[in-house]
C-alpha cells in the first residue's frame, strides 16, 4: 500500500482527469448544500449511486417487474433471469467458484446475523469460542453476543495497538482448540485499517477454524478474491458499493452452506411443504426465504459492472492517493490528530481537533457543504479502547477529488479558528 | 460563515464551552443523575444541593460537544436559587424554545436564549437538551439515568 510522502511530491497536480470525469456519472453530486457545492466525504456510511444504477432500478419497475422463481409467464422468467444474472455478477466480482455460493441478504449486517444464527447455533456449544477483533463494527459484535445468550458460546476479542492495527501475535495466541469461528473486519470502518486477513485466515485454517470476513468497507475499495483469500464467508453491503440500500451479499463456501440449517422460513426456500414435514431447497435459495429485493439485486449487479469498468485497482490507487494527500495536508492544521495510523489503510481519515468536539466539526463542515461522519462510528468498544468518545471521519470514494480535500482542510481550519 | 451558523455558535456558547461554569463533581449533593445521548456518546452527570425546597447549588461533569457543554454550563448558572417548580417551568420553557412547534422564548431563560438558534439544527437539539433532561431526572428520581432517546 502506498504511503504519504512519496506521493505528496505531486501534490500540486489536480485529480487525474479520468477519475474526475466519473463525477458526472453521479447526479446527486451536482447539488449545493447551504449554498456550497456538495463535498460528499461520508462514503464509509454509504456511497452515492451512478446514473446507470438508478436507471436500472427505474427500468426494472417500469418494464420488468414480476416475482422470481414462480411464474411461467414471460415477465417472471425475465425477472428471474435478471435476478440470477445479478448473482453471477456478484460471484464474478468476488471471484467465487460458483454462483450458488452467493446469497442475497439485506446487507453485511444481515449476512453476519445469518451466519451467527445458522452456522453459529449448530456449531457453537457452551464454552465454544468465536474470535473477533477490537476494531469491529457493532454488526460484528452484537450477533455474537446474541449467540452467546442462546448457546453459552464465548466471544473472544483480539486487541488492537494504539495505531489501530491488529495485534497479530495476540490474535495467534487466542486461536485455540475451543475456537469455532473467526469473524473479522477486512477494513475498519472507523479508522481505515486494512487487516492482514490472508495471514489471519491461514493461521486459523492451520487449526481448521473457519473465517468470516466482514468486507463492508473493503469490497467498494479494493479487489476481493475469496478463493485466493480462502475465506469461508465474506459479507458486504450493496449501498456502500455504489448500489442501492436494502441489498447485500453473503458469500459462503458451498460445502459449509450445504451443511447449515436455513435462516428464515417461508416461500422460495422450500422444495416441498406439508404440515408434517418440509423439504428445504438447495443453496443459495435455502437462505432466501420470501420474495427477495429483486430491484436491489439488479441495481447491485449494475453497480458492480460500473466498478469493474473502471477497475478496482484504479479505484484503490485513486483513493490511496487522496488519503495520502489528505493525510499530508491536515498535518498543517495546528491541534489536529489523526486517529488510526496503521501502515495499511483504506481511504478513511479519522481525526480529532483540540478544543472542538467532532459534532461541532460536523455541523460547521456541513455548513461549508462538506458531509462527514462525527461520532463513534458504530464501534463503541474501539472508541473506548482508544480513549475517545468520538472522532470526525472523512471517507473517500471514487468520485472524490483533491479539490474536495482542499475544501475539507480549509473548513477544518475555520473550525480551528472558531474554537481556539 | 453563514448567519444561522453564527447564531448557533455565539460568543457566549463558545465561551461556556471553553470555560464551563460549575464544572465539578459535588461531594454532598442531595440529588444527582447521569445523562447519556446514545446517538453521539455525550455523557453528563448533574448534581444538585437542595435547601428549603430551593436548588442551592447545581454543578455538572461530563464530555460533549460545545452545544451540550454550554447548555449544561448556562443551565447550572440559571437554576441556582430556583425552586423545584421554577426549575420545572424553565425546563419546559427551554424545551419549547429549542424544539417546540413554534419559536418562543420563555422570559426567565436569560442568557440561555443564545441557544434558540439550535432549533434550526435538528441533529443538535438533543445536544442542547441533554443536561436539562438530566437535571429533571435528578429532581424526580435521583440516581436515575436520563436518555435523550
Amino acid at each position: 500500500m502506498k504511503r504519504g510522502n512519496e506521493l505528496f511530491a505531486v501534490s500540486g497536480d489536480p485529480t487525474p482527469p479520468d477519475m474526475a470525469r466519473r463525477r458526472s456519472d453521479f447526479p446527486i453530486l451536482k447539488q449545493r448544500v447551504h449554498g456550497k457545492p456538495l463535498v460528499y466525504l461520508d462514503n464509509a456510511s454509504t456511497t452515492q449511486k451512478p446514473r446507470s444504477v438508478i436507471e436500472a432500478i427505474t427500468r426494472y419497475y417500469e418494464t420488468g417487474n414480476a416475482n422470481v422463481h414462480r411464474g411461467v409467464h414471460v415477465m417472471s422468467e425475465r425477472a428471474t433471469q435478471a435476478y440470477e444474472e445479478a448473482r453471477s455478477k456478484v460471484a464474478r466480482f468476488l471471484h467465487a467458484r460458483d454462483d450458488r455460493e452467493i446469497i442475497f441478504v439485506r446487507g453485511a449486517t444481515e449476512a453476519i446475523n445469518l451466519v451467527a444464527q445458522t452456522f453459529g447455533r449448530t456449531r457453537l456449544g457452551s464454552g465454544d469460542e468465536v474470535l473477533i477483533t477490537a476494531m469491529e463494527h457493532h454488526s460484528n459484535i452484537v450477533p455474537w453476543q446474541m449467540l452467546r445468550e442462546q448457546t453459552g458460546a464465548v466471544m473472544k476479542v483480539a486487541p488492537v495497538t494504539d495505531a489501530g492495527e491488529l495485534d497479530l501475535a495476540e490474535y495467534a495466541r487466542l486461536l485455540n482448540r475451543r475456537t469455532r469461528l473467526v469473524s473479522v473486519t477486512h477494513v475498519s470502518n472507523a479508522l481505515g485499517t486494512v487487516n492482514p486477513v490472508r495471514e489471519m485466515i491461514e493461521m486459523a485454517h492451520l487449526r481448521d477454524i473457519p473465517v468470516l470476513v466482514d468486507g463492508a468497507q473493503a469490497a467498494p475499495h479494493m479487489k476481493v478474491d475469496v478463493q485466493s483469500l480462502d475465506c469461508d464467508f465474506y459479507a458486504f453491503s450493496g449501498h456502500k458499493t455504489y448500489g442501492p440500500t436494502g441489498i447485500g451479499v453473503l458469500y459462503g463456501k458451498a460445502a459449509l452452506l450445504d451443511a447449515m440449517p436455513p435462516y428464515q422460513g417461508g416461500g422460495d426456500m422450500i422444495l416441498q411443504v406439508s404440515f408434517e414435514k418440509t423439504l428445504y431447497n438447495a443453496i443459495p435459495y435455502k437462505f432466501e426465504a420470501g420474495t427477495p429485493d429483486i430491484a436491489g439485486a439488479i441495481g447491485l449487479g449494475v453497480a458492480i459492472e460500473y466498478l469493474e469498468e473502471i477497475g478496482m485497482d484504479a479505484i484503490a490507487a485513486h483513493e490511496h492517493e487522496l488519503l495520502a494527500y489528505a493525510t499530508e495536508a491536515v498535518r498543517g492544521v495546528p491541534g489536529i490528530r489523526i486517529v488510526g495510523t496503521a501502515r495499511e489503510k483504506a481511504g478513511v481519515l479519522s481525526f480529532v481537533l483540540d478544543g472542538a468536539h467532532p459534532h461541532d466539526i460536523g455541523t460547521i463542515l456541513d455548513h461549508e457543504g462538506i458531509a462527514i461522519r462525527a461520532g463513534h462510528h458504530c464501534a463503541m468498544p474501539l472508541m473506548e479502547r482508544l480513549g475517545l468518545p468520538a472522532t470526525a471521519r472523512a471517507s473517500f470514494g471514487l468520485y472524490n477529488t483533491r479539490e474536495e480535500v482542499d475544501a475539507l482542510v480549509g473548513a477544518i481550519k475555520k473550525v480551528r479558528e472558531m474554537f481556539s | 460563515m453563514t448567519t444561522d451558523l453564527r447564531d448557533l455558535y455565539q460568543e457566549v456558547i463558545l465561551d461556556h464551552n471553553k470555560r464551563p461554569r460549575n464544572f465539578r463533581a459535588m461531594e454532598d449533593a442531595d440529588r444527582q443523575a447521569d445523562g447519556h445521548n446514545p446517538l453521539c456518546g455525550d455523557k453528563v452527570t448533574v448534581y444538585v444541593k437542595m435547601e428549603d425546597g430551593i436548588l442551592r447549588d447545581v454543578s455538572f461533569v461530563g464530555s460533549g460537544c460545545a452545544i451540550s457543554t454550554a447548555s449544561a454550563s448556562l443551565m447550572t448558572e440559571l437554576l441556582k436559587g430556583k425552586t423545584e417548580g421554577e426549575a420545572r417551568a424553565l425546563f419546559q420553557g427551554f424545551r419549547d424554545m429549542v424544539a417546540g412547534p413554534a419559536p418562543s422564548v420563555h422570559a426567565g431563560l436569560g442568557k440561555l436564549k443564545v441557544l434558540a438558534g439550535v432549533r434550526e439544527f435538528p441533529a443538535r437539539i438533543k445536544c442542547a437538551t441533554l443536561a436539562w433532561h438530566t437535571v429533571k431526572t435528578a429532581l424526580e428520581h435521583s440516581g436515575g439515568t436520563a436518555s435523550t432517546e
